[in-house]
């Protein structure tokens, strides 16, 4: 029996989704929406109403015990010792080599117990790594089942979200979360996101996903609310210049390669997972780097298309697509050093044609504050 | 949803004659297959085919469609409009979405496509 043979996985969406109708598709195993009213709609209303997501395939691990902070900050790249309870930072989760496991977002509850979730695609992985990695006294609690998420986000979301909950969400920072109720019931509120606009995460268990799904929707509805698929998702954070793992980075990279150095922190207290190693990358600097594209000819770069410098082929691009805000066709991709100045000239070859690009500022889109 | 007037082919394109002049598109069924049709490649004029040569494509944000010629002809005017506005494809597939005129070579290779109720049969079978 091999992973295709296997039923795909269901959030407690699914049914909701289909009502709504949301084109079904596979997705690392889940079976989620891709689109319902289209991709364009969908983007453009997250960047002037509102959109909402189910993303319940998200991973949830977390982490317990007096060592729970020593193991975590071993194997990322922040400094998990800068959070307080009700603080969230963004880090690459790190192998022992200082490559990329994957990049998660780290909730602190406690000193000795932090909520992080991770990408859909890599939580089998990411449970077996921390598992491999935490001795004795550190809980890794691999919880996916009993989370369902929910992204409300775009500049209508606060409007949308403070009528239905016991949280003050307009006192919440960003990268912050407060435990409290929607509509009703227990929930983890979070302001933050992965698309480029303000707005919340929502974690609550499974029963009462369908519920608040659905008064989500209809609260939002009058303020321009849709439900959102995939596809848009994808088209909003690469125009974010946020990340996708397994695109834009993977076993073989590095935070500093991937334009991650942000998240990198080396004066924290303890060893950490490749520190020698991003030490002297740091001190000698990278040989390639991710940077963001605009395509210069009339044409799309998509994810595997094969990237030429000075006609000579390096590597493929991370993640390339029309942009629906910007209305321009944009991507990221990994150049060596030399190139990747802001307004460098590369080639993407494009169905067997190659076509001109150059490097840009990221992020592509910023959102006013 | 399928003009009586035009014959279509398996690849979801349609053909309308005036006289030895076809007007070439994809059906309802395509745009809605593609969802938001976001770039468009189109044959240039004078460009000769034979039927089912690909002369150009077609961009949803996640997938990409060849567009095959239903019958061997000369392209005689490609629709510019779309280089700005592919959505009009999506809109409107079979008025304002028009993808190229062509001088027809042998009206008899009309023949082997599909008149709508086979066109809507086919698409039956594509659904199960």
């Amino acid at each position: 029996m091999t992973a295709d043979d296997l039923p795909l996985k269901k959030t407690p969406l699914n049914a909701a989704h289909r009502k709504l109708g949301g084109k079904m598709v596979p997705f690392v195993g889940w079976e989620m929406p891709l689109q319902f009213s289209g991709v364009v709609a969908e983007h453009m209303a997250v960047r002037t109403a509102a959109g909402l997501f189910d993303v319940s395939h998200m991973g949830e691990i977390i982490v317990t015990g007096s060592e729970a902070q020593t193991f975590l900050q071993r194997i990322s790249s922040n400094n998990v010792a800068k959070l307080v309870p009700g603080k969230i930072q963004y880090a690459g989760l790190l192998y022992p080599e200082g490559t990329l496991v994957d990049d998660l977002l780290i909730y602190c509850f406690d000193e000795d117990r932090y909520f992080t979730v991770v990408n859909a695609a890599n939580y089998d992985k990411d449970c077996e790594f921390m598992r491999e990695h935490a001795d004795a006294c550190v809980g890794v609690d691999c919880a996916t089942e009993r989370y369902a998420q929910i992204a409300l986000q775009g500049p209508l979301a606060v409007e949308i979200l403070r009528p239905l909950t016991s949280v003050d969400i307009d006192e919440m920072k960003y990268y912050r979360f407060v435990e409290g109720e929607v509509d009703g019931a227990p929930a983890i509120v979070s302001r933050t996101g992965y698309t480029g606009e303000d707005g919340f995460e929502i974690y609550t268990a499974p029963e009462n996903a369908e519920p608040l799904w659905f008064k989500l929707i209809e609260a939002g509805e009058p303020h321009g609310l849709v439900p959102c698929g995939l596809a848009a998702r994808d088209t909003l954070r690469l125009e974010a210049k946020l990340l996708l793992y397994g695109n834009d980075m993977d076993e073989t990279t590095t935070v500093l390669e991937a334009d991650l150095g942000k998240y990198l922190k080396f004066k924290k207290p303890l060893d950490f997972h490749g520190k020698e190693l991003l030490l002297r990358q740091k001190k000698e600097g990278v040989e390639r780097k991710l940077v963001g594209f605009e395509m210069v000819d009339r044409a799309i770069a998509r994810h595997g298309y094969t990237v030429f410098v000075g006609g000579r082929q390096f590597g493929t691009v991370g993640s390339g697509s029309y942009a629906p805000f910007l209305k321009k066709n944009i991507g990221l991709t990994y150049l060596p050093i030399e190139a990747t100045e802001v307004g460098t000239e590369f080639e993407i070859e494009v169905r067997g044609k190659r076509q001109r690009a150059r490097v840009v500022e990221t992020p592509f889109y910023k959102r006013e504050r | 949803m399928y003009p009586k007037d035009l014959r279509y082919t398996k690849d979801h394109e349609w053909i309308r004659m005036d006289g030895d002049e076809g007007t070439v598109g994809i059906t309802h069924y395509a745009q809605e297959a593609l969802g938001d049709i976001v770039f468009i490649e189109l044959p240039e004029q004078d460009d000769s085919f034979d039927a089912g040569d690909v002369i150009g494509s077609i961009e949803s944000v996640k997938a990409v469609s060849d567009i095959l010629i239903p019958v061997g002809g000369t392209v005689t005017a490609a629709n510019s409009a779309l280089e700005d506005a592919p959505e009009t494809i999506n809109a409107d597939p079979y008025g304002e979405g028009w993808i190229c005129r062509i001088d027809v070579r042998d009206d008899g290779e009309l023949e082997d496509l599909m008149d709508a109720a086979q066109y809507q049969e086919f698409l039956k079978e594509v659904e199960e």
